[in-house]
């Protein structure tokens, strides 16, 4: 990319590595490969993320089978975990270390270095002024030292018959620069500790049930690749009550505030606690967060079979499909005999026919209805490979029809039962309860992320803020007639990369220096 | 007040505050027009002790009566009435706009700040604008901004009270946070300042092709080296403030409503390309061939990310958690849900 890029011939191994080396680790390589970085970002917002929502993503690559197994090969579905992505960031990485470590070492060398000897011209500076003054050199240049110390600028040590002060300030942007460069490498790291130990999880909970915290109660887990199962915390809760609460708006009723009281144990034996948990006040027990994320309704739903057995019961999670809570959800009873029985429907948390049309016109459980179609044949349950909880397999099923021959529809409210055609059995909607989604994750090295973070923002506001300055003052004695006037040359300069107006600052200082007590006579 | 009166009164406010911005308009257009055919004067007299050896060592025009070049003095008084006029009536149209602002947070029960959704936040970012810009002006002689702040608050406002507007509504739960108002506040402020930055960069781009010594209404733009120190501090300024919003507060919040720091979810995707952006523009500031043109350009690049990260990933995306104008609450759909059709009342 560079003019001075050698030919392959004339460089030893050793050079070449040394050569692209110093490539890797210039400015504008750094550069480069942060544009890179912006520009390789994009594709994942544009193309639905596996990690991010892995329901949509299927369905694009459902709707896309052309592009699917080429996307599929440049990593589009994961953007964030692919190789040409990670390889962008690691190459940054690489650079930066390699940027700024020796940066370290040219930074302890400068701050051992005294301010430079001023350059024989100070009026070539571009930020000059001068003036005459009344006072002896010697006092002038005194007066400069106090007020050049004064305003915390480090002073070169005064030389035998020197007629200059030299004066330099902001040693600590470099300081900032190193720090938040580093701290990105910090962050990182603390990053890459979370998604390695770290695991997150969730689980459907229905009121009035414990949970213990084992893998096996979780409805989804992904752990980290080196995440191990012990680090579980041994914690137990039971989902006490919910208190949900509807507020009217002109988009709707909305959920304003809802909590979850559990009453919970940080270990086996260990004294009980209680916490309402709520969105936006996670729960901290050992080293897991648990979250609130959602709610929904659970119909508490008895299936009895042809041969009079109770075949199933219990809370059944029905997902809400929008913000007025109607709610769909499945009930399989493979050991129901003489047939397997599948329900699948919708739940009306507040039902009301208007204009002939099923609705739910209110949130709120206020008068529950279930409506549900029957499936019975082979509800594909006996392979092993785990199905949805929230999917009924019809593919083998028969849909059980009304003695019209049309689909059979059950509609309950609680406390009634249906009974289902040919001796199947029968359905019963008992009551509705609250569930709750919760999630749980442990982040190790977040902390380690979060100081990071804060180390790379005071880093950089000193990087950005603090303005490296160089003042020179110079005297010497005057070309008046008498030789009793001297001239005064000061210059400053502000070595910032740029953004830094010394002018403001050189008045100020000129300003001072000629208040100082001896008169003083302008003259330009 | 009931809140329906505050949200009257927030409605009505911010139509009277674009009506005063629009009379500002006016006045600046009335002012640069009669800048027309005038010379810029030489600021060098206004120190006669320094030279500067930069590239723009003529006029550093700046506010608005040093800027009135040796036009007639008739000419000068004007530009200088009218300058003054558009800027006063900035100031008004700025105080109406924020009691616009107090006024949605006053309509919604309980009562909260007022950036719950697009339109809400358009209107704080914009009224962000013109307070960095008023509060700026002394300090960076931002004269020769005027028409430009004011053109594009005016349009800003427009956009939002046709496209944007919608009834004031009570936070969603994850938004009900006091992360919400620290987050926001920071990202709005960033978006201020990268807003103003980049029309300095603009300017900057477009003063470079004109050649630094222009005559005209250009001759009030300050010099390529001026514009080039505004831009840049204006972003150094900017950039922090962006990092604590998406960097430091984003996740820290994200974590408490959603559980999880980053999720790549294409707001935060753009937060930080945003972000790697002007990264790179910090980076090009100090690199010898990539300084003036190219940090400019970047600049631009940094602030369209950032206003299609605003507007373009809530209308286009619908992944996104962040889409909190018009979706349900992405709190009540837990992972892997059918999403059938919105039935009941909307
Ligand atoms: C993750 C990658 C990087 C990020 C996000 C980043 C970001 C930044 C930012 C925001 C600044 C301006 C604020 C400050 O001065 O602290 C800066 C300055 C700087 N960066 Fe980086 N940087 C990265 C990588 C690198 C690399 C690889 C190098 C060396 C090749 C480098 C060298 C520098 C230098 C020398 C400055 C100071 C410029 C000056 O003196 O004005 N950076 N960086």
């Amino acid at each position: 990319m560079s003019a001075d890029k050698p030919t392959g011939a004339d460089l030893n191994p050793r050079e070449l590595g040394r050569w692209l080396w110093r490539q890797l680790t210039s400015m504008r390589t750094a550069l480069i490969l942060l544009l890179m970085l912006a520009l390789a970002a994009v594709p994942g917002s544009v193309i639905p993320q596996e990690g991010v929502d892995s329901l949509k993503t299927s369905r694009w690559q459902a709707d896309h089978p052309t592009l699917t197994p080429v996307y599929e090969k440049l990593s589009l579905f994961s953007v964030y975990d692919s190789p040409w992505f990670s390889a962008i960031y690691i190459l940054l990485m690489v650079s930066l270390v390699g940027c700024i470590i020796p940066r370290t070492f040219v930074y302890l060398r400068a701050i051992r270095t005294p301010p430079p000897i001023a350059p024989r011209n100070l009026t070539r500076l571009p930020d000059h002024a001068s003036y005459d003054s009344d006072a002896s050199v010697e006092e002038v240049l005194q007066r400069a030292r106090e007020v050049l110390k004064g305003r915390g600028y480090r002073l070169r040590p005064a030389e035998n018959g020197s007629d200059y002060v030299s004066a330099e300030r902001g040693y600590l942007r470099e300081v900032g620069n190193l720090v938040f460069h580093l701290s990105v490498v910090v962050v990182l790291v603390g990053f890459a500790l979370g998604s390695l130990f770290g695991f997150r999880g969730g689980a459907v909970i229905a009121q009035g049930s414990t949970f213990a915290n084992t893998i096996s109660q979780y409805d989804d887990f992904e752990p980290g690749s080196l995440f191990s199962a012990d680090q579980m915390d041994p914690f137990v809760f039971s989902f006490d009550s919910f208190d949900v609460e509807w507020q009217r708006t002109n988009r709707g009723v909305l959920a304003r505030a809802f909590d979850a009281g559990l009453t919970y144990t940080d270990e086996p034996g260990a004294e009980e606690q209680f916490y309402d948990l709520r969105v936006n006040h996670p729960l901290s027990i050992g080293d897991t967060d648990v979250f609130l994320i959602g709610h929904g309704y659970a119909p508490v739903i008895t299936v009895t079979d042809g041969d009079g057995n109770e075949v199933y019961s219990g809370p059944t999670p029905f997902l809400p499909q929008d913000q007025s809570f109607l709610s769909f959800g499945v009930v399989k009873s493979p050991d129901a005999q003489p047939g397997q029985i599948g329900l699948e429907g919708l739940l009306y948390p507040t039902f009301e026919l208007v204009e002939g049309n099923p609705l739910t016109i209110y949130p709120d459980d206020l008068n529950p209805l279930l409506s549900l179609s029957v499936y019975t044949g082979d509800l594909g349950l006996d392979v092993p490979t785990s199905q949805s909880v929230y999917v009924l397999d019809k593919a083998n099923a028969t849909q059980v029809l009304d003695n019209e021959g049309k689909p059979l529809r059950l509609d309950l409210s609680i406390g009634e039962t249906a009974t289902l055609p040919d001796g199947l059995g029968t359905v019963t909607f008992d009551s509705v309860q609250p569930w709750t989604r919760i999630q749980f994750s442990q982040t190790p090295g977040k902390e380690i992320a979060l100081v990071g973070v804060v180390l790379a923002l005071i880093g950089m506001c000193g990087s950005l803020f603090i303005r490296p300055r160089r003042v020179w003052v110079r005297a010497r004695a005057g070309s008046h007639q008498d030789g009793s006037v001297t001239m005064v040359e000061v210059a400053a300069l502000d070595r910032s990369g740029g953004g830094g107006d010394v002018a403001p600052v050189l008045e100020e200082i000129v300003d001072e220096l000629r208040s100082a007590p001896p008169r003083v006579e302008e003259k330009q | 007040m009931t809140n329906a009166a505050w949200e009257t009164l927030s409605d009505q406010a911010i139509g009277v505050s674009g009506v005063v911005y629009f009379l500002a308009l006016l006045a600046h257009l009335v002012e640069w027009s009669s800048l027309r055919g005038t010379v810029p004067v030489d600021a060098a007299a206004a120190s006669s002790t320094r030279s500067r050896a930069a590239v723009g060592a003529v006029a550093v025009a700046t506010g608005p009566t040093e800027g009135a070049g040796s036009g007639t003095e008739e000419s000068r008084q004007r530009v200088a009435l009218f300058g003054r006029l558009g800027l006063l009536l900035t100031m008004i149209a700025a105080v109406v706009h924020l009691t616009s602002l107090v006024g949605r947070g006053m309509a919604a029960d309980p009562n909260r700040v007022p950036w719950g959704n697009m339109y809400e936040f358009t209107l704080s970012g914009t009224f962000v604008v013109t307070l960095m810009y008023l509060v700026l002006y002394r300090r960076f002689a931002l004269s020769w901004m005027a028409p430009i702040v004011v053109a594009f608050v005016l349009s800003m406002l427009m956009v939002a009270v046709i496209w944007l507007h919608s009834a004031v509504t009570p936070l969603t739960e994850a938004l009900n946070s006091y992360w919400l108002v620290i987050h926001v506040v920071a990202a709005v402020i960033a978006t201020g300042a990268f807003t103003l930055g980049g029309m300095t960069s603009a300017m900057w781009l477009v003063k470079n092709r004109k050649g630094d010594i222009a005559t005209g209404p250009l001759a009030r733009v300050p010099s390529l080296a001026t514009l080039d120190r505004v831009s840049y501090r204006i972003h150094a300024f900017g950039f922090p403030v962006w990092t604590f919003a998406v960097l430091i507060t984003g996740p820290i919040w994200a974590h408490e409503a959603w559980s999880s720091y980053w999720n790549w979810d294409p707001k935060e995707v753009w937060a930080f390309i945003t972000w790697v952006v002007y990264a790179a523009y910090l980076h090009a500031r100090s690199t010898a061939g990539w300084k003036g043109k190219n940090a400019a350009i970047l600049a631009l690049v940094g602030l369209a990310t950032l206003w299609f990260n605003f507007i373009g990933i809530n209308f286009f995306s619908t992944t996104s958690q962040h889409s909190y104008a018009d979706s349900a609450p992405s709190v009540v759909q837990p992972v892997g849900q059918p999403v059938g059709q919105p039935v009941g009342q909307r």
